[in-house]
C-alpha cells in the first residue's frame, strides 16, 4: 500500500496530502489569531503571578474597552467616548498624511527627475530629515499653537520623510528607456510627469506610503501631548497622568486596530493601482 | 532590392559627418569616427558589426537620443535635435509601459496628439490586427512573452505614424523560432506600410534575409566598412545556394577587419 503507481495522475497522489491540512482560507487567520491569542494567555498569567496592581489584566483591558466603547460601566469622563476620540484622531492623522502626500509626491518626483531642484534642495532636506520629529514639538507649539494643528503638524512632519525619500528612489530607478520611448512617442513636460514619471515610480510611492502611515499614528501620541483635549493620543497621556493603565492600553489598542484597518485599505489600493504588477502586491 | 533608379529620389534620412565620443572617468573614447550614410524613403537598412563598434550609438543619434560630437541627422534636410514622433525605436528589451495594457501602449502616439478617442480607438484596432494581438489587447506586458512583448513595440512606434522604425538587436533575445517568424511578420508589415527600417544586428543571415542594403561597421572608432545591396529576390530562401554567397561574402568582410585589427593590437 506504501507505494504509489507512478500512473496515478497528480490529483489522486495528492489527495491525502491535502486531508491533513486545514483548508487555506482557515489555516491563515487561524495561525495570525493564535500568536496573540497566545500572547494574552501569557499577559494574564503573568499579571496574576506576580501579583501586580500597576498592569491590569487582559480582562480588565476588555471591561474598560466595553466601557470606552458603549458605556454604562465606569460612567465616567471616558464613557462611550471612542467615536470622538477616534475621529479627532483620525482627522489629524489623516490630515498629516494628506499634507505629506500632497507635498511629499511631486516634491519627490522633481527632486528625482530635475536635476537642478535636486541640487538646489537635497542638501537642506538631507539636513533637516535627521532632526527627530519630537525635538520640533516646541517650535510646533509656538507656530501653531496649543492645538490640533500642532499634532497635523508633527504627524506631517514624521510622514514627509519616507513618502519623499522612496518617491525620489522610485523616480531614479525607472528604466531610462522608458523615458526615452515616451519622449519618441510625443510624450513631454508635465505630461511626462503625469503619466510616465508618477506611475513608474508607484511601487516606491507605495512603499513609502504605507511606511508614513505607520509614522503618523506613531506620532498621533505625541502630536497630541501638546495639550489637546481629544484624541487618542490625549486619552493615552490622560490615562497615564491618573495612572489608569486599563485606559492606556484600551487607547493603545484602538490606535493598533485603526493603524492596522487603514493599512489594509492602503494595501488593496496598493494592488488595484499596481495591478499590472503581481510581484508589488502587499 | 528594387531598382533605385525607378523610385522618386527624395532625401529622406542623411547622416553627416557624424562623430561620437564619450569621456569615461579620465578618458575619452571614440565611439564613432565620420560616419557618413543616406538612406532613401523605404528602403530596409541592417547595420551590422562586432559588438562595440558603435552601431547602436549611431541608431541612437539618429533616434535624437544622443547628440553627435560634430556633424548631423538630417530628416528631409532638418537636423535631428531631439527624439520625435517621426522616428521609433525598437528596443531589444522592449521598453513597453508596464502599466499600460496592450491597447494603451499601442494607443500611447496617438493619445499624445490629442486626436479625437474614436480615431484613437480605430488606429488601435487597426495595429493590434495587424500584429496579431487582438485576443490580448488587455493584457500587461508581464503577462506576455517577449515575442508578443516585441509586437506590441512595433504596432507602439508604427500607431504613432513614424516614418522611421529604428530597431536595436530587437529580436536578439527571442529564440530561434519565434525570431524566425517575427522577421516574416516585420517584412509583411515593411512591405504593407512602406516605412523605412534601420536595423542592427549582428546576425549575418538575419542582415542578409531581412535587408535591401547591409552596413557593414568596423570598430575603433566605429566607421562605415562597407555598404552592400543586397539584390536577392524576395521572399528570400535562407538555404538558397546564393543566399550562402552573400552571407559568406559578408561575413568575410567582418571577419577579416577583425584579423587585422587583432594584428594591430598585437603590434
Amino acid at each position: 500500500m506504501s507505494t504509489i503507481p507512478s500512473e496515478l495522475p497528480a490529483g489522486a497522489a495528492a489527495a491525502p496530502v491535502r486531508r491533513l491540512r486545514l483548508p487555506q482560507r482557515v489555516r491563515g487567520p487561524l495561525l495570525a489569531i493564535a500568536f496573540p491569542l497566545a500572547l494574552v494567555v501569557l499577559w494574564h498569567y503573568l499579571v496574576v503571578m506576580t501579583g501586580t496592581r500597576l498592569v491590569p489584566t487582559p480582562y480588565q483591558v476588555g471591561v474598560m474597552m466595553w466601557d470606552f466603547i458603549f458605556g454604562g460601566i465606569h460612567d465616567d469622563a471616558f464613557s462611550a467616548t471612542i467615536g470622538t476620540h477616534l475621529l479627532a484622531s483620525m482627522q489629524r492623522v489623516y490630515g498629516g498624511f494628506a499634507l505629506a502626500i500632497a507635498i511629499g509626491v511631486p516634491l519627490g518626483l522633481l527632486i528625482g527627475k530635475v536635476p537642478l531642484i535636486r541640487q538646489m534642495l537635497d542638501p537642506t532636506l538631507s539636513l533637516l530629515r535627521p532632526i527627530p520629529v519630537t525635538a520640533w514639538l516646541p517650535l510646533s507649539m509656538i507656530f501653531f499653537g496649543l492645538g490640533p494643528r500642532s499634532a497635523v503638524f508633527l504627524v506631517f512632519l514624521g510622514a514627509f520623510y519616507p513618502i519623499l525619500l522612496n518617491t525620489i528612489f522610485g523616480v531614479r530607478s525607472v528604466d531610462i528607456r522608458l523615458f526615452e520611448a515616451a519622449a519618441m512617442l510625443g510624450c513631454d513636460g508635465s505630461r511626462m510627469f503625469r503619466q510616465i514619471v508618477l506611475p513608474a515610480a508607484m511601487p516606491s510611492i507605495f512603499n513609502g506610503l504605507r511606511l508614513a502611515h505607520g509614522f503618523a499614528w506613531i506620532l498621533i501620541v505625541v502630536g497630541e501631548m501638546t495639550g489637546v483635549p481629544t484624541g487618542l493620543g490625549s486619552v493615552i497621556m490622560d490615562g497615564r497622568t491618573l495612572s489608569r493603565t486599563d485606559l492606556v492600553i484600551t487607547g493603545m489598542i484602538v490606535i493598533g486596530v485603526a493603524g492596522f484597518l487603514t493599512d489594509r485599505i492602503i494595501v488593496a489600493l496598493n494592488n488595484w493601482i499596481l495591478r499590472w504588477s503581481p510581484q508589488h502586491h502587499g | 532590392m528594387d531598382d533605385p533608379a525607378a523610385k522618386p529620389r527624395r532625401r529622406f534620412l542623411t547622416v553627416r559627418d557624424v562623430t561620437k565620443t564619450f569621456r569615461v572617468g579620465g578618458d575619452t573614447v571614440e565611439a564613432l569616427g565620420r560616419v557618413n550614410l543616406s538612406i532613401d524613403k523605404g528602403e530596409f537598412v541592417c547595420l551590422i558589426g562586432a559588438s562595440g563598434c558603435g552601431k547602436s550609438t549611431l541608431l541612437r543619434i539618429i533616434a535624437g537620443f544622443e547628440r553627435p560630437t560634430a556633424g548631423q541627422v538630417e530628416l528631409y534636410e532638418q537636423a535631428v535635435t531631439g527624439p520625435g514622433s517621426d522616428r521609433g525605436m525598437v528596443f531589444q528589451d522592449y521598453a513597453l509601459f508596464p502599466w499600460m495594457t496592450v491597447r494603451e501602449n499601442i494607443s500611447f502616439g496617438p493619445r499624445q496628439k490629442g486626436m479625437a478617442k474614436k480615431y484613437v480607438a480605430e488606429i488601435t484596432d487597426e495595429y493590434l490586427h495587424m500584429v496579431g494581438l487582438e485576443k490580448f489587447a488587455d493584457r500587461y506586458p508581464q503577462q506576455l512573452s517577449g515575442g508578443m512583448k516585441q509586437r506590441v513595440a512595433i504596432a507602439r512606434v508604427l500607431a504613432n505614424e513614424c516614418e522611421l522604425l529604428l530597431m536595436d538587436e530587437p529580436f536578439g533575445a527571442l529564440d530561434a523560432i519565434t525570431r524566425e517568424s517575427l522577421q516574416l511578420e516585420l517584412l509583411e508589415i515593411w512591405a504593407r506600410t512602406g516605412v523605412t527600417v534601420i536595423f542592427v544586428t549582428h546576425s549575418v543571415e538575419e542582415a542578409v534575409l531581412l535587408s535591401d542594403r547591409v552596413v557593414v561597421m568596423t570598430a575603433g572608432p566605429g566607421r562605415v566598412e562597407a555598404d552592400i545591396a543586397i539584390e536577392l529576390e524576395r521572399p528570400r530562401d535562407v538555404s538558397g545556394i546564393e543566399f550562402n554567397q552573400v552571407r559568406r561574402d559578408i561575413t568575410q568582410r567582418l571577419t577579416s577587419h577583425v584579423g587585422r585589427r587583432e594584428l594591430k593590437a598585437v603590434a
